[in-house]
Formats: structure tokens, C-alpha cells, sequence
């Protein structure tokens, strides 16, 4: 494999690896200079957004930040990589086989996304809906190399994560409309997808929670192996969060804990520059979240999210080094959502320019470009997987619509484990015992 | 006789998206028929009070280029500048704990949570820094800052952006906790807290921002405020009483239009305030009517009808001719799928049984939990 710029001694040379202490540690990351080539090439822009003066915006359309154009701002090892195997022809990435899984699974994701945004305005879904589109590229890059014990934390846009994690389109579908046939059971909604069987441990609503939520995986994995002796757990955990995320106090404290103890989590920050209606750039001093790893004590690398190569090639890396108890790596993934913030959103502060400009580096024509270039798949082969998508998304909009609603007596049930948590009735036994209580007509 | 109460967990009843309220008498003179949001109502309040005294400003998520993430605070950042309406990242714990230094030290935050549920994770400054500030520095500190947002359910939106939380608020010494209805009630309210000099909680309801109401040419008025701790009587009447706050009211309004159709009068009481609990309306009025029952959208447990019960019960229990009712929202997280949100929350038919067995205990009592 030609990646030899990515061998793991570029992660680790700076590293004591028996050590957890961090204190006489110099700055970690290997490939950070003292000077930081061109800070301003990142994202594009000086720090210094323009600021117009309130007054003299008149119309409601605000003044959107002046970013120079068109910077795709690779981390420095990406960037030799690249140089070296230019779109090789010698030697590419991957396989044919795996070009094919890949290229499904963005599909899949992409196709899942705009069935529900129809869905949406058709009101067969409904409350808050957060897509992903633009975004694959970092779900399928990460998740795909994942075993089914590895644990992925994600946050309200949860859908593509679910479905690269192997929970089927069918269950979030019916999630998705409600249905009781959902992955929930229709108890949890858009936001709240959660999965035993694929350790799809959550969708969460609040920005920042389900960081310590995954770090807590991770320590679990540690635990197991180390304390219950099971000598073969590696399972690695990763967090999927927003730039935004990178303002809330969990994040860091997670970052501390988990340098701290080298728990096996891979932190994955999809960077697609907007929290809202809220600039990164305004948000944050140092926009540059990456650095923020080294300030930790664990590397910290970006990559170009609209390129699943690249970030497949980074989340190898990164997973490689938790499973071998290394410890855990901040990886940003610079990458746009096409879409607005949810399907409420009006989206009216992106910048018509930027967003042409992301469309242009959309991840599933990228892939399709370097497939057919490097002879991996042949024009029949993908539109067979696109018909085959679009087959499935359909099936699953049926399924979810014949699928029935939640029972009354669904209302009471899972708010326990131990359903005598609902205590005593008058009657002096365990309420939940009463057969009334599961029929949905005991008074509560 | 122990008080029983009592909840009921209904069937159907009105979709979650479909709700209008149907607009309410007021008691202020009506001068002109102008009706006003309640989203337009916030909005002049905040307005009119950042126009009267520059050391009001307004901070949280979205606030300014967004022009509120419910579009409350429209026009604001244009008006006032980026260094009065600012735009958090996203840190409700640190901003919201900047926002009480401020006000500690002199200015007047006006901090707004995207919904209240997200004000966990910075109510150990709202309890701790702000609520209980005043009584540790034995009055050297006061806090003047107003925590304002949406509280309480949406549709659809699922267990973690639905919770009630007057109830927690409420329970702490040292806050103010106000629970607007209608647009004057909006505007007066939030007047009246920012004005005020300790800290207040102000708890909308994201369902009434669009909501018309008429407003009377005296509420329009720029010095308009509203007392703190007061109810308001929003439709008079002898045969029970029915105490609720928030969309509650807009509820308890239209189940007293269908007793009234069936003989029973009630009195509808908008509590407007839950921190300080204006008992002395609501005993008054069951003194009146001999019956109780309270709304509320928020868990059973501990909830704002308990603490009016025990305050009756106390105070009026001779005069008491049935049981108080208490109507809550269901002992469970609220659920995402359509019907079971439905079941989640009270509905109209709710309060007009629960207000009919009041009357005649026709229904037999049943488990409460």
C-alpha cells in the first residue's frame, strides 16, 4: 500500500508510550512545524471575518463572511501523500470490492437523505430533521472499517450513521415515521437512533453529550480487557460531532480523560463550518480544531472530508492506533453539508459561492471520478448499485408506511429496566404487575 | 378526607400539529381590535427595554445573524449592534455563567436558551450563581438577568427538547419564575423581568410564538409592565376553578367553553407566575367555588399542581367539596411517535372530565401514581 506517509510512526515518534503522563511532554503532533505553514490557507480566510457595521446592511440577506476562494486545506501528511501517488494509476487505494462497498454505502446515505426530506414535506415525518448531505464521505470512510462490536456516538444527524453502522434502512425508516417497527420503536424519533445490536450507541439531541457518552465506551473496551481479563477486546469507539461541538466544555474534558488514560476512542469532528446559522469562524478563536489535540496530548490531524479516500486513510490510522492501545487521535474532517441545518431551516446565511463551490467537491462524484480512472468499476456497475439503492429506500418508505403506529400500551413500557420502578399500587403490590398497567388503561 | 388526585392518560383528542386557541378575553379595556403574536410581543418588549437603558443586552445561540433561532429577537442585531445582541458558540455553561459575572457586576443580561431543556447544562450557574447570590452576600450582590426561552413540549421533537421545567425552577429560593400565555402577558412580563433586580426565569412555549392574540393600546405602551406574583382571572365563573399557565391556559379556556355547554361554569385562572405562586387568587377563587383542578404540561411528580394542592389544602380545606384534580403530562419521557405524544400530553378532553368529576364524582376513583 503506498501509504507510507501514514505509517504509524508518524503518529507516535513523539511518544512515550508507557507513560501516561503528560506533563514533561513536549508538543506532540509530528507533522506540525513551530510555524504552521500558512495558518490563513485553512478554510480559506484570515481570521478577521468582515464585519460590516450593522448599519449598513439593509436588506435581511446578511453579509456573509469574505473567504478567499476555494481552499482545500489538507493536513501536511495527506499532502505528501498525495504527491506521491498523484491519482496513481500504479497503485490504487482500494479495491475493486471495496470502491463498490463504498460507493453503496455514500449512496445509500445520500438516496436515504433526500427520501427524507420528501417524506418530510410530504408530513409523514415529522418534529426536527437534520440530513446529511455532503457529509458521506466521512460516515463511510470512518464507519466502514468498523467491526460490529466497535461503537460509534453520533449527534442529532444521526441517519447516515446508523445506516453505515448496518442498522437497516427499513428500522430507521419506521424510526423515522414513527412507526413501531422502528429501531425504537418509534420512541425516540430522528435525533435518537440507538442500536444494541450494531452498538449504535445514540443520536443525541444536546450538542457535546454524546462525547463523554462514547468515551465512556471506550473505557468500558479498556476495562474489559484489562480488569474482567477479556484479553481479546479492542473494540475502539468513535464520537461523531460538529465544529461547533469544539466550543462546549465536554469536549475537552472527554479530550483530557481520554489522552489521560489512552482510551481506545477515535474523536471525529465533521468540520462543515456551520453550527446553524453560526459561522465557525465567528464561534471560535482558534478555528483550527485539530490543534487542539496536541494540546492534550493526543495527535491531532485534518483531512478533507469530501474525499472518502483520504479520510478512509486517516480513520485507519487513527482506529489502528486505539485497537493497539495507543490511544486516542482528534481527527477533523473538513466537510459541508448541502442542505440546511434541518428541514425547518431557511439557510439563508451560506454563502451561495461557498456552497457551489463544496457542491463541486461532492464525495460520491469524487469516488465515481477515481473509480473510472483507475479501471476499479465500469459505468454498468454503478448504475446497478444506484438502482439497487433506490430499490431498497423505496422498500423502506413501504415498509415504514404499512408499518403500524405504537400501541397504547407502548406508552408506559421501557421507562425502566426494572418496571418496578413505578413502585407500589394501593393495592399493595408492585403496580406493574397489575395486568391494567400494560393494557394502557390503568390511570398513571 | 385525604385529597385523591388523580391524572388521566387520553386517547385521540387533537393532533399535536393542529392546535389553535382560539383568542381569549382579556380584562384590560380593549381599545381597537389590534391582535399581536406573541413572537411579535417578545420581540417589542425586548426592543422597547434595550432602546430605555443601554446596559440591557441580549446573548445566546443564534440571537443576531440568525435573528433568533425562533426569530424572536428579529431586527435586534441590525438595531443594536453586535456588542448588545451576541452570537454564543455553542457553551451554555460558560456563557451562561459570563452572563451572571455581568450582571453581578452591573449590566443587564438578557440570556436566551434555545429551549429550556438546554439550560441543564448551565443551571448550576442559574441556581447557584445567580438564584442564590443576593442571600450569600447578604444583599451586597444582586443579580438583574433574565434566563428566557421555550420550555415545555413542541410536536414531534422527541424526549430530550420536551421538558417541562417550572417545576425544578420553581422550587429554588431566589428565582423568579414567570410563565407567560397571551402576547400581553409576553410583553408586560418580560418588561417587568428585565426590569426587575433579581433573577427571573421566563419560560415561553415555542407553540404560542405564532399564536395571535388582541392586545389593548395600553399593553402597546412602552412603560407597560406587569406585576410580578400576579394571576390573572381569564374568565370568571362559579362552579370550579381551573388553574393553569403556559399553553395550558389555551386549553383550560376552550374545555370551559364545552362545560359551559354543559352547565358547569368555571373559572380559568392564568397564573402568569409560578415563583412567586400567587396563592392568594387561586384560594380566593376556590373559596369561591368549592373545586379545583389544576393543568399543567410537565411531570406528575413534584409538579406545580402539587404545590398548589398542598397550598389549598392548607389554606382552604374546609372549603373543599371534592377532591382537588391534578392534570399533568404522562410519567414518561415524552415519546416520538405521533400517537404516543399525543397520549403524553394533556388535551382539552382531559380537563373537562377531570373538571366534570369534580362536580359530580361520577367517575369512580382510580389508581394514581
Amino acid at each position: 500500500m503506498a501509504a507510507t506517509a501514514f505509517s504509524a510512526s508518524k503518529f507516535t515518534q513523539s511518544f512515550s508510550l508507557n507513560s501516561t503522563r503528560s506533563v514533561d511532554r513536549p508538543p506532540l503532533f509530528p507533522a506540525s512545524h513551530p510555524l504552521k505553514t500558512t495558518p490563513s490557507s485553512f478554510l480559506g480566510s484570515t481570521r478577521k471575518l468582515s464585519l460590516s457595521s450593522p448599519s449598513s446592511s439593509t436588506s435581511r440577506r446578511r453579509r456573509r463572511p469574505s473567504r478567499s476562494p476555494a481552499v482545500v486545506a489538507v493536513s501536511e501528511v495527506v499532502k505528501e501523500k498525495k504527491s506521491k501517488s498523484n491519482v496513481s494509476l500504479s497503485n490504487p487505494l482500494i479495491t475493486n470490492e471495496e470502491g463498490l462497498e463504498l460507493y453503496e454505502d455514500m449512496v445509500l446515505g445520500r438516496s436515504f437523505e433526500d427520501m427524507c426530506a420528501q417524506m418530510y414535506y410530504r408530513g409523514k415525518m415529522f418534529g426536527f430533521v437534520h440530513l446529511y448531505n455532503g457529509q458521506e464521505a466521512v460516515s463511510t470512510g470512518f464507519i466502514k472499517l468498523l467491526k460490529q462490536e466497535d461503537c460509534v456516538v453520533s449527534t442529532y444527524r444521526d441517519h447516515v450513521h446508523a445506516l453505515s453502522k448496518g442498522v437497516p434502512a427499513r428500522a430507521v425508516m419506521s424510526e423515522l415515521f414513527g412507526k413501531t417497527t422502528g429501531c425504537c420503536r418509534g420512541q425516540g424519533g430522528s435525533m435518537h437512533m440507538f442500536s444494541k445490536e450494531h452498538n449504535l450507541l445514540g443520536g443525541f439531541a444536546f450538542i457535546g453529550e454524546g462525547i463523554p457518552v462514547a468515551t465512556g465506551a471506550a473505557f468500558t473496551s479498556k476495562y474489559r480487557r484489562e480488569v474482567l481479563k477479556e484479553a481479546d477486546c479492542d473494540h475502539v469507539t468513535l464520537a461523531f460531532f460538529g465544529d461547533g461541538t469544539c466550543n462546549n466544555g465536554q469536549f475537552f474534558e472527554c479530550l483530557n480523560m481520554a489522552a489521560l488514560w489512552k482510551l481506545p476512542i477515535v474523536f471525529v469532528v465533521e468540520n462543515n463550518l456551520w453550527a446553524i446559522g453560526m459561522s465557525h469562524l465567528r464561534a471560535t478563536s482558534d478555528p483550527e480544531i485539530w490543534k487542539k489535540g496536541p494540546a492534550f496530548g493526543m495527535p491531532g490531524v485534518h483531512v478533507d472530508g469530501m474525499d472518502v479516500l483520504k479520510v478512509r486513510e486517516v480513520a485507519k490510522e487513527a482506529i489502528g492506533r486505539a485497537r493497539r492501545g495507543e490511544g486516542p487521535t482528534l481527527v477533523e474532517c473538513e466537510t459541508y453539508r448541502f442542505r440546511g441545518h434541518s428541514l425547518a431551516d431557511p439557510d439563508e446565511l451560506r454563502d451561495p459561492a461557498e456552497k457551489a463551490r463544496y457542491a463541486s467537491r461532492d464525495p460520491i462524484s469524487a469516488l465515481k471520478k477515481y473509480m473510472f480512472e483507475n479501471n476499479l468499476a465500469s459505468e454498468a456497475e454503478l448504475k446497478a448499485i444506484d438502482k439497487k439503492i433506490d430499490e431498497l429506500v423505496e422498500d423502506a418508505v413501504e415498509f415504514a408506511d404499512e408499518s403500524p403506529l405504537p400501541a397504547r400500551s407502548q406508552l408506559l413500557e421501557n421507562v425502566f429496566a426494572d418496571p418496578r420502578g413505578f413502585g407500589i399500587g394501593p393495592d399493595g403490590r408492585y403496580r406493574c404487575e397489575d395486568p391494567k398497567f400494560t393494557e394502557g388503561t390503568a390511570q398513571v | 378526607m385525604s385529597a385523591i388526585l388523580r391524572k388521566i392518560i387520553a386517547p385521540g383528542g387533537i393532533p399535536a400539529w393542529g392546535i389553535r386557541v382560539i383568542a381569549s378575553r382579556t380584562y384590560s379595556s380593549s381599545a381597537g381590535g389590534k391582535e399581536m403574536t406573541v413572537r411579535d410581543a417578545l420581540n417589542s418588549a425586548l426592543d422597547e427595554e434595550m432602546s430605555a437603558d443601554p446596559s440591557v443586552l441580549l446573548m445566546g445561540e443564534e440571537v443576531g445573524e440568525y435573528q433568533g433561532a425562533y426569530k424572536i429577537s428579529k431586527g435586534l442585531l441590525d438595531k443594536y449592534g453586535p456588542k448588545r445582541v451576541i452570537d454564543t458558540p455553542i457553551t451554555e455553561a460558560g456563557f451562561t455563567g459570563m452572563a451572571v459575572g455581568a450582571a453581578y457586576h452591573g449590566l443587564r443580561p438578557v440570556v436566551e436558551f434555545m429551549t429550556f431543556n438546554f439550560s441543564m447544562q448551565a443551571i448550576d450557574h442559574i441556581i447557584n450563581s445567580a438564584a442564590k447570590s443576593n442571600y450569600m452576600s447578604s444583599g451586597q450582590i444582586s443579580v438583574p438577568i433574565v434566563f428566557r426561552g421555550p420550555n415545555g413540549a413542541a410536536a414531534g421533537v422527541g424526549a430530550q427538547h420536551s421538558q417541562c421545567y417550572a417545576a425544578w425552577y420553581a422550587s429554588c429560593p431566589g428565582l423568579k419564575v414567570l410563565v407567560p400565555y397571551n402576547s400581553e402577558d409576553a410583553r408586560g412580563l418580560l418588561k417587568a423581568a428585565i426590569r426587575d433586580p433579581d433573577p427571573v426565569v421566563f419560560l415561553e412555549n415555542e407553540l404560542l410564538y405564532g399564536e395571535s392574540f388582541p392586545i389593548s393600546a395600553e399593553a402597546l405602551d412602552s412603560s407597560f409592565c406587569l406585576p410580578i406574583g400576579k394571576a390573572k382571572i381569564e374568565r370568571e365563573g362559579k362552579d370550579v376553578t381551573i388553574v393553569a399557565f403556559s399553553k395550558m391556559v389555551g386549553y383550560a379556556l376552550k374545555a370551559a367553553e364545552i362545560l359551559a355547554k354543559e352547565g358547569v361554569s368555571a373559572e380559568v385562572i392564568n397564573l402568569r407566575s409560578i415563583r412567586p405562586l400567587d396563592r392568594a387568587t387561586i384560594n380566593t377563587s376556590v373559596r369561591k367555588t368549592n373545586r379545583l383542578v389544576t393543568v399543567e404540561e410537565g411531570f406528575p411528580q413534584h409538579g406545580v399542581g402539587a404545590e398548589i394542592c398542598a397550598s389549598i389544602v392548607e389554606e382552604s380545606f374546609e372549603y373543599l367539596d371534592a377532591p382537588v384534580e391534578r392534570i399533568t403530562g404522562a410519567d414518561v419521557p415524552m415519546p416520538y411517535a405521533a400517537n404516543l405524544e399525543r397520549m403524553a400530553v394533556p388535551q382539552v378532553e382531559d380537563i373537562v372530565r377531570a373538571a366534570k368529576r369534580t362536580c359530580y364524582r361520577s367517575v369512580p376513583v382510580a389508581v394514581n401514581a
